[in-house]
Order: structure tokens, then sequence, then C-alpha cells
């Protein structure tokens, strides 16, 4: 690849500054898992279809997979490994564990940092808030049921 | 010395000891599958490493006439383009698969499907490496195609291999050693009784053709697999595989080497859905790691996911002879299982699902024809079920066909017909450890059978519908185990069992637990690494909680009786007076050691092993080659129902499943709540392959290879009511009575629907999906005012 398709990005990562050097073509999942070895991203339908590349940019849920890295020159980039704090799962994690949201577990953190976007918006969501809200997500191991209640049992802790 | 615990004073309670089977324990892996950090191979990668993209056949048949990689390795960045004829300087015989050895790691001379590898673009940076692949140019010659599996099957159907290559290590397909000039890969039979004479004497005989479409597994981690060199003479593979002994012992046979110098592990899976079985991309990447000895990994993408494996599309002809009683006394089936271009596991999903297609019935006449069949389709393989819900699809259509043709309530009927424990199967076994009244009677209840039920208005019509279905689990195989007490007392159970959500690790864990008096959660499961963990045939067909379930639980057995060896010294005491429970081994007299004080006393300091080991292979007996007859042709049978409610619109053919019932027999489950799951992550997918999953194909191009334009089941689309449901029937040889059921919600889900259907509009579709077009088309025929293009 050409020298000048290639330039340095800063950003906020996890709450810490970042830099690393970046080819314009790269997506923000390629450079997260490549240069920062935050695999909480996965690709999977490559098309922004399935939601296993989400990350938080500037508050703003986005497919990673379709985002390129060049556009987080100056965000705060949020990834499924800067939810706890303090040694301490954040509580939709833990409620996604307590409600058993998941199986193979490969579509967690997206579904994970969607139901974040959407208690910061929608605190007390209905049943189809939440469907409606994470209809961009696929599991297909089909863990739906136990996925929604986590999501209300975390409101309820969200509003608390 | 050992620490002898004195015994607690008479005064204080002993808590009873916390059963760690049949309990809804946590899985072990749940913290690190919500923070990002589970292990996935999809995370792999490796100093050095080049990334692999592939260059596929763009004809479903042709003749390779030249393959030109100049342009490709013009490319900046490119490190290599291996195509077929590099593979077979490394690999004379470069042919892999678990039943014949049919597939060339790369095409060789011919291409036999749209999508097949041609060759391999090696390059540090994976955009270079999908550029390159693009830029390699194959030239063909075409050779006449065929797609459907009752055409290919017929004589003058274009031939798709040359010559049949069945596997040498299955003594049951050596009769098939070098026939040509057939795409029919292997014929199953069952046979009993006088079914000319049965169908004479039937008062009615229905005969039908059912159809299934194919689809796919489309686990959401990519297949994925990462090689290196481990020294001069080893390889190391790193692969998302549901059988890493396979894959090794296969590797190993093509590269001609011991199995000792391949190294095959994997991590958690992101699913697998059997899909991930055998050889996928494993072969391709042991190959051109030692052809550039340098580590390479090949993912795929998902629209590479449907050029890679599908389900079996297949055609199934039932022929059913009926007494005025409604009991049948005769059934012949046909099925033809379309296998695509290599066989893949087809053959035996031809052999196992075509021994169970006569349903869970107790038929005294039998005629069963089962072919796998060599299409010019993507390779077809195991699909959660391994051929049941295609079979199933077809008996349970047609028992409600019959049931209202006879004005016989559709629960009623199968009572009068199904087998019940001591009757023979068709295959002659004797049923055991089954109890299908008690499926009928859940599904009755949940679905509130005998209550009015509303059937809709105007063009919202509701209809319901019920199913039963039965598999044998596959068999026969074997399972090794290893528990290991560690010098500080800890456990870690070494088996090659793949976690992929089903939650294996946790009930291996509970198992052991069990045995050992420890807490399930304090156990460390290691996931499978050849080098390491002992062997298991596969993660596959449910198989796992009875087969490495029962390893585990013998090699726990053998961990303890060690361990109460040693502790018989210590506490001098007889063994017999020795159990282990609350994480110690204690005495009836209440002298208690701990497994670490054991440890200590053994090797003087915190040091050595207890190993404890297990295998199982559980009794077999092969079928008689003309007739299907066998005393044991299954471990255990697994058995499911499923009831469906739902609304049809009839202005635009869309299904709405309202309600989605499915039951399933768990034996004694081992973790209820995970056994939930899998029911009704199973009854999600099958609910998908009914109402609109479906490969579309044009002259055999996949034209909807990707998540726009082929929909898998997402929040919106799952039915409102939506429920697992456990009949517990303890199976005697099952590790605490356990069966497995990883599949058994995919059974009947269906027939449910497309029974529903018909009760909801008299509309009768036998080829599935239905989707709303499909579903459409039959209503606008039935009202003889048919679409325009019908």
């Amino acid at each position: 690849m050409e020298q000048n398709h290639r330039r340095t990005i800063r950003f906020k990562l996890n709450g810490r500054t970042a830099i690393t050097e970046i080819a314009t073509h790269e997506t923000l999942l390629e450079v997260l898992r490549r240069d920062f070895s935050l695999f909480g991203g996965r690709e999977s339908c490559g098309q922004g279809l399935c939601g296993c590349c989400t990350a938080i940019v500037d508050g703003i849920a986005v497919s990673g997979c379709l985002y390129l890295a060049a556009f987080v020159d100056g965000a705060e980039v949020t990834t499924v490994e800067g939810l706890a704090s303090g040694g301490k799962l954040h509580s939709i994690q833990e409620s996604f564990i307590a409600n058993c949201g998941f199986q193979c577990g490969f579509c967690t953190p997206g579904f994970i940092l969607m139901t974040k976007e959407l208690l910061e918006r929608h605190p007390q969501p209905t049943t189809d808030e939440i469907r409606h809200y994470l209809s961009g997500n696929l599991c297909r191991c089909a863990a739906y049921p136990d996925i929604v209640r986590a999501v209300k049992a975390a409101a309820g802790e969200h509003n608390r | 010395m050992a620490k002898i615990i004195e015994p607690p004073p008479k005064t204080e309670r002993q808590a009873p000891p916390t059963r760690q089977v049949k309990r809804s324990v946590r899985r072990l892996e749940s913290k690190s599958k919500v923070d990002g950090s589970a292990e996935y191979i999809h995370n792999l990668t490796l100093p050095g490493m080049l990334y692999g993209k592939i260059a596929r056949s763009s004809i479903p048949h042709g003749k390779i006439l030249s393959i030109d990689p100049g342009a490709a390795l013009a490319l900046e960045g490119v490190y290599a383009v291996i195509t077929g004829d590099d593979i077979r300087r490394l690999i004379p015989d470069p042919y892999y698969g678990p039943a014949f050895h049919d597939q060339p790691i790369l095409a060789l001379d011919k291409v036999r499907y749209a999508g097949e590898p041609v060759a391999v673009a090696l390059a540090k940076d994976p955009h270079v490496a999908e550029e390159a692949a693009d830029l390699i140019a194959v030239e063909y010659e075409p050779l006449e195609a065929v797609f459907d599996e009752v055409q290919a099957a017929k004589p003058g159907a274009p031939i798709i291999h040359d010559v049949l290559k069945p596997a040498t290590t299955f003594p049951d397909l050596k009769h098939l050693q070098g026939r040509s000039g057939t795409n029919v890969a292997l014929s199953a039979h069952v046979r009993r009784g006088d079914l000319a004479q049965a169908f004479k004497e039937s008062d009615y005989v229905f005969e039908q053709t059912f159809r299934n479409g194919k689809v796919i597994h489309a686990p959401l981690e990519p297949y994925v697999t990462v090689g290196e060199m481990a020294g001069p003479d080893g390889l190391t593979i790193h692969t998302a595989s549901q059988s890493p002994s396979f894959v090794r012992s296969e590797i190993s046979r093509l590269l001609g080497w011991p199995e000792n110098r391949v190294r095959v592990r994997t991590a958690f899976l992101g699913g697998g859905f059997g899909g991930k079985l055998y050889i996928k991309l494993e072969a391709l990447v042991a190959a051109c790691t030692l052809l550039v000895r340098k580590p390479v990994r090949i993912a795929l993408t998902m629209e590479e996911q449907f050029y890679t494996i599908t389900k079996h599309g297949a055609t199934v002809r039932l022929k059913t002879g009926v007494r005025k009683d409604g009991r049948i006394v005769a059934r012949e089936v046909e099925v033809w299982w379309n296998g695509g271009a290599y066989a893949d596991i087809g053959p035996r999903v031809t052999q196992k699902s075509g021994l169970t297609s006569s349903g869970p019935y107790d038929i005294e006449n039998i005629s069963i024809e089962s072919h796998a069949v060599y299409t010019n389709e993507p390779p077809a393989g195991a699909l959660r079920g391994f051929g049941i819900s295609q079979v199933v699809w077809a008996y349970e259509s047609q028992a409600d066909v019959i049931a209202r043709a006879l004005n016989i309530d559709p629960i009623d009927f199968r009572r009068r017909n199904i087998l019940r424990e001591g009757r023979p199967h068709a295959t002659g076994m004797p049923m055991t450890d089954i109890d299908i009244d008690a499926i009928l009677d859940r599904l009755a209840e949940r679905m509130e059978w005998n209550r009015p039920f509303d059937r809709g208005s105007a063009t919202i019509r509701r209809g319901r519908g019920i199913a039963i279905g039965i598999k044998s689990c596959v068999a026969p195989t074997t399972s090794v185990a290893m528990v290991n007490i560690y010098g500080d007392g800890s456990c870690g159970i070494c088996s090659s069992t793949v976690d992929m959500g089903q939650g294996s690790d946790t009930a291996m864990a509970q198992i052991a637990a069990e045995i050992l008096g420890i807490s399930t959660e304090s156990i460390r499961v290691v996931h499978p690494d050849t080098d390491v963990t002992p062997y298991d045939m596969a993660t596959l067909g449910s198989r796992s909680t009875y087969h490495m379930g029962n390893a585990v639980r013998r090699a726990a057995e053998d961990a303890r009786a060690q361990l109460l060896r040693m502790a018989a010294t210590v506490l001098k005491t007889g063994e017999g007076d020795l159990e282990c429970r609350d994480g110690v081994i204690a005495a009836h007299c209440g002298a208690r050691v701990t497994f670490r004080d054991l440890m200590v006393a053994r090797f003087a300091m915190q040091a050595g092993n207890i190993i404890g080991i297990g295998s199982f292979i559980p009794p077999y007996e092969k079928p008689d080659h003309e007739t299907g007859q066998s005393r044991q042709i299954t471990p255990f049978w697994m058995l499911g129902g499923a009831g469906a409610e739902i609304e049809v619109d009839t202005e635009t053919g869309r299904i709405h499943v309202v309600k989605l019932v499915n039951v399933g027999d768990a034996g004694s489950p081992i973790n209820p709540d995970i056994v939930e799951r899998q029911l009704i992550g199973a009854g999600t997918m099958q609910f998908g392959f009914t109402v609109f999953e479906e490969m579309i194909f044009n002259e055999g191009q996949v034209v909807n290879a990707s998540f726009a334009d082929y929909k898998i089941p997402g929040m919106l689309d799952v039915p409102d009511q939506l429920s697992g449901e456990m009949v517990e029937v303890p199976h005697r040889q099952g590790p605490f009575g356990a069966k497995g059921v990883g599949e058994t919600g995919m059974f009947c889900v269906s027939p449910a629907i497309g029974n529903a259907l018909y009760d909801a509009v008299e509309v009768r579709i036998t080829e599935m999906p239905l989707t709303p077009e499909r579903v459409l088309r039959a209503l606008r025929r039935a009202q003889n005012r048919p679409l325009g293009s019908d």
C-alpha cells in the first residue's frame, strides 16, 4: 500500500489515549483487534448486519466491520473490554450472566454494547422496544428470550 | 505428613452434600463471554503469519484448462500463490473426507461446484491476499452439470466423480470401492416384514413426495484455521473445529505422518451446528503451511460459508398403508439426499437418518431405501439433526394427512401407532428407555389441545399442528477422558469435547464434581489439544453428554478410587469406610483429609498428579447390509415433539408463529437450564429453516450468499411464545441417567408448522421452506385463481 494511504490516528480508547498508524482502508474492527488486542468485537457477516463487531464511538453504536478506523481520529471509542471498572463488571454484563443471555458467546459483546446504548436512551424499555432496538444483532444459538430477560433485568439495575 | 482433621463435635449438624448434577449450574465460562476475553481461534494471529485468500471456481462443473497466477504474483506484497499442482507435489494423493476420500484440497483437473477452492493467494496483509485471489486467472472447459438429487441418481445423468473412493477404514463401504458410472455414493436399506402383502391388506394407501431445500449452518464465528510448523517435522493446527481428533488423524493420513507429529487444538467455538466437522480448512492450511514453512491463517467470509458446507436438500417419497382403525401396517420410504459435489459425511447421514425414516411408529412391514447422491452443488454434510428434520418433515406431514383423511385427532392417531418400550424399531432393535406417550401428553397439555381454539377471521386465519420425531444417536463411537488431580488438590478435566455454546464444559465438570464430591465451579476444563487431551470421535450428533459424560464419569471414578486408596492408608481405615464429599475425603467416623494433604502425604510436598482415565464405547451391532436389521443399532434413542400455533395472512401468505412448543426427552438432565435452552435454540434455528431460510441457486450458483439476502432469525422473527420442555425418561446407561439433546429441538418444528398451516387454510405444502410466496401461490391455486406465473 502506498505511503499516502497511511496516517496516524489519536483517540480515546476505553478511557485512555490511544495512538496508532493505520491504512485508510482499514476498519475500526481490524485496528482494534490488530493494534490493541481487543477481541471482544468480532467479524462475522462483514456487512454490518449481525452486530458482532459493534463498538461505541462518541456514544453511538457502530458496525466496526464497516466503520473506517480513520474516522475515530479524535473520537471516544468504547469496547466491551472498557465496560468493567475497578475489577467489577458492568451491571449489563452481570445481568447477561445471571440470565444466561448467551450460548457460544460470539455475538454477546455486540449485544451488550447495543444494550448499553439502548439503556442510555431508553432507561425503561418495553419488551417491544428491546426487540426492535436489538433486531440488528443476530444470535445463531438463539438465546433471544434470555437476552430480552437480561436487558430487562439490567434496566431495573440501571434505574436504581 | 498429612493433616488429619479431627471429627467435628457430635452436636454440629452435617450439611447434606450439594448435588452437582441435575442442577442448573451457570456456565463456567460466563465471565469470559461477557467481558470479551473468551478464547476463539478467530482471535489468533502468530508472528510472521501469512493470510490466505481462496480463489474459487466460477462454474459448477468443468475441466480446468489453465491457472495463471501471474497477475496475482505481480501484486506488491504477495508471498505465494498455491494451486492443486503445488499441493500434489507435497501430498501425492490429496483427497480427503470422513466417508469417501473424494475431496481434493484444491481442485485438481476439474471443478465440481461453483465456489470450489481452486487456488490460494498468500500475503502478510489480508487485503493484499484478497486482491491477489481475485487476480488469479483460471480457464475452464465447462461440462454438463446436474443439480437435482433425483435426476442425478438416474442413469444417463452427467457423472460427477469418475470412480467412487470410499475411505478404506470403513468395512461396510468396501463394496463401493472402484464403482464407476454413477452419482449414487451409497444406498442404505431397511427391510422388515412382507410389504407387498401388507399393502394389499391395507384399507387405505397414501403416497406423497416431500422436499427440503438447502440451508446453511451460519455459525457467527467464521470457519478459521491457523497452521504453524512445530520444529522441522511437526505441524500445529489451531482450528475452530468440532472434531480435533479426526482432523489429526486425517491430516496425518494425508501427509503419511504418524499422528504424534500433528497437533490439533481448538478453543471455544462461536457456534458449529455440524458445519465445523471433519476437514474444512485444515487440510488446505496444513498444506500451505508446509509449502511456505510459515504460519498461515485462512478464515472464511460469511459469503464463503455458503460455498463450504450446507444441509442436505432431500426428496422423500413415502407410501403408507393404513387400516380403517388408524393403524399403520406398511410403509415404504425412498429418500434421495442431495450431497453436493463431495460426500463429506453425507453417506452417513444417508444411513443414519435413512434407518429412522419410517418414524417413531410400530410398523410391521417396512422398506426403506436411502440414497446419497452427488450433484454439482456445494457439499452437504451434518447439520444439527443429521438428516432427521428432512425425514420428519415428510413422515409427520403425512401423518397429518392420514389422520385428517381418517378423521382421527392427530394426537390420537399417533398414540395408535407409536413405538413403546420393548417393541422392535424398524431396524429390529427393541426400544428401551423411551416414553413417547409422555411427549404427546406434554404437547397436549402445553398446546391446550382439548380447549376450544380461535380459528381467526377474515384475512388472518389461525391453525395449530403437532409432530413427533425420532433419531438414533450415532454409533459406534469412542470417547476417552482424563481427570487430573494436581499437587494442590485442584482438579482439571482433559476432554476433546468442544464447547461450541452447548455448555459441555459445564456438564462435564458437573459429572466429575458429583463423583469427586467437589464443587463444579472449582474444576477447570482443558480445551481440546490432541497433544494433551485424549481421543474423542467428535462433538456431534448429541453424543457428548452420553459418551464423553460416561468417559468423564469413569475417569473421575478412577481418580476417586486412587484417592480413597491413599486416604485409607493415611486415615488408617478401610476404603469402604471413606467417601468423597464437600471437597474432602471423609471417613464414617468423621475423620477427614483434603485432596491437597493426600498429595503432600504421597509426594512429600505439594507435587505430583493423580490421573484418572475413563473410556467409553457403547455396544453396537452393525446392521445387516441388505435388511438394515440390528439388535443394537444405537446407544440411545432421541425423541422429540413440537406443537405450533400460527396465524396466516391470506393476502400475503405470511406465516406468523404465535406459539412454538418444543418437547425433548433429555433423560435425567445434568443441567436442566442448559437443556431447555438447547431445545429453544434448536427450535428457533429450525423455525428459520421452516419459514424463510433457503439457499437459492441459479444453474449451480448460490445467488443469496450473504446475510443481506439470506436471513437468519433475529429478535423480531422469533415466535411470541417459545418454550423448551423436558420430558425426563432416565437412560439406564447414561451418565446419571442423561441422554443427549442438542439436536432434539430441530426434529419436529417444520411439520408442526406445516400441519398448522393446513389446519388454518387447508393448503398442504410439501416443499420447505414455507415462504410467503410459496404459501400465497398454494392458496391462490387452491382458490382456483393461480398467480400469473403458475
